[in-house]
């Protein structure tokens, strides 16, 4: 039962975070949004685990998040830069 | 005593809900990127956490119990990381904060100034 409300609030959630992310007027809300897209992901599959009672979908889970940091981390590396590797110009621009 | 271990569970999970549904509230309602981020923030740490904290006393002293350990470390670690290296490419892309009024009465952004869309 308790699973069940979890799994509703999360479902509920994610439908507020996407309307950000389509709805959002800057890039940084986007990628902000599918950020916390990607948490509630996570929650949701934890959660499934326990509403099924096979709570071994938590390797899922943490791949899931791993995948998520990684993902963020590069994307707004990405457009704050405009590339991936070197420093557009001065010295300090390095690494973030 | 394992009505009270269910009884804990049970009340971190629906505060964890809540605290979900009212970050999600946030992150719609909010008026500019630095203060949504707030609202993403209370997503990652409340409401994820004590739901999985809560799931954690569901499933006592399992493999499963390590699983959620690591996956709220790992949250824990990385929602202000990425939240800071998101507002820091959001002030260097041209997004400001939405100020009320300043005390020198110019140079502040609007808000939802972006440089790129």
């Amino acid at each position: 039962m308790m699973f069940a409300i979890a799994a509703v609030a999360t479902l509920v959630t994610m439908v507020l975070t996407i309307y950000r992310a389509i709805k959002g007027p800057t890039v940084y809300d986007r990628i902000l949004a599918v950020n916390a897209f990607g948490t509630l992901t996570v929650v949701l599959i934890a959660v499934y685990g326990f509403l099924s009672g096979r709570p071994e979908f938590l390797d899922l889970a943490l791949v899931y998040a791993l995948i998520n940091f990684i993902g963020t981390i590069a994307v707004s590396k990405y457009v704050e830069y405009s590339h991936m590797g070197r420093p557009s110009g001065g010295d300090e621009l390095g690494d973030i | 005593m394992e009505m009270l271990f269910d009884a804990v569970s049970w009340v971190l999970i629906l505060v964890g809900s809540v605290f979900l549904v009212v970050g999600g509230i946030g992150v719609v309602r909010l008026p500019d990127v630095f203060t949504r981020m707030h609202g993403a923030g209370i997503i990652d740490t409340m409401g994820a956490c004590a739901i999985l904290i809560g799931l954690m006393v569901q499933a006592w002293f399992n493999i499963v119990t390590i699983k959620l350990v690591l996956i709220v470390v790992f949250i824990m670690f990385t929602s202000p990381t990425t939240t800071h290296a998101l507002a820091r490419a959001a002030l260097g892309g041209g997004a400001r904060p939405q100020v009320r009024e300043s005390p020198e009465g110019a140079d502040v952004g609007e808000g939802e100034s972006p440089s790129k869309t």
